[in-house]
């Protein structure tokens, strides 16, 4: 299991802004190691965010999506004490959920 | 060391590994929660190509794209921040697409009613190229780009 996201929400003015910085490798399978030998893929290819059981973001990545991904947007509405999630899932199956309370 | 053969393997590799990982299943059961993984698109080599994966016709050029905290000099290709916000009515999804990385599409986030057509990410750059931001809106495609230079590449090799 990887490493917990870090997440801020925040109210500002009369929407949410929510800020993740998420734990990982994301290898593009372009680089080598000392051996020559390629280092296969590996990065997150979906995170979606929701809100109240309605998704506020949907990406898909691709591996050139820097290392420890960070990702910030606001979505209207969302009042404080209410809970962000954020679900991400990479090329290999892996995938992890988080939550953050909005202050 | 024929150098043309060398980036052949490198970039076959690549996408045999992806594939294999599809081809094993491994990526079925997560598809039923989130949007499949559009290995085409992401797997394209020019703008053209790309909007053909993505299903759009020829994107027009807009100037109701924003880039911010984008910088014009990257020391460090591997941490890029990009930020783009459209002013385009009725954004459905922002694309952020780097020219001259082996793969152009970075990502692509789809923005429902409600979530601020502007989203602010990191992302890596092999060279200085330009970053070109797609925005779909009310169906239609529209770009704008913006050069980045790169003092050191982020693409490893």
């Amino acid at each position: 299991m990887a490493d917990p996201m870090k997440i801020r929400a925040s109210v500002v003015g009369d929407s949410t802004e929510v800020k993740v910085l998420m734990n990982h490798e994301m290898e593009t399978g372009q680089r080598k190691d000392a051996q020559g030998a390629v280092i296969p893929a590996w990065f997150i290819q979906s995170v979606t965010v929701t809100y109240g059981g309605k998704t506020v973001l949907a990406a898909q990545w691709g591996p050139a999506v820097a290392k420890n991904p960070f990702l910030s947007f606001k979505f209207k509405g969302g009042a404080k004490g209410e809970k962000v999630t954020i679900t991400w899932v990479d090329n290999r199956g892996d995938k992890r959920t988080d939550e953050a309370t909005i202050a | 060391m024929n150098r043309k053969r060398r980036t052949l393997l490198k970039t076959g590799s690549g996408v045999t590994l992806l594939s294999l990982v599809g081809g094993a299943g491994l990526l079925v059961p997560h598809a039923a929660q989130a949007q499949a993984w559009n290995k085409a698109a992401f797997d394209t080599h020019s703008l053209a190509e790309t909007m053909k994966a993505l299903g759009g016709g020829e994107p027009a050029q807009s100037k109701d794209i924003v880039f911010f905290q984008t910088p014009d000099i990257a020391e460090n290709g591997a941490v890029v921040p990009v930020g783009i916000t459209s002013n385009i009515p009725k954004t459905e999804s922002i694309a952020i697409l780097i020219e001259k990385n082996p793969n152009l599409l970075a990502a692509s986030f789809d923005i429902p009613a409600g979530t601020d057509p502007t989203i602010s990410t990191r992302v890596k750059m092999g060279q200085s190229s330009n970053i070109v931001a797609l925005v779909k809106a009310d169906g239609k495609y529209y770009v704008a780009a913006k050069e980045v230079k790169v003092t050191l590449g982020g693409c490893g090799g």
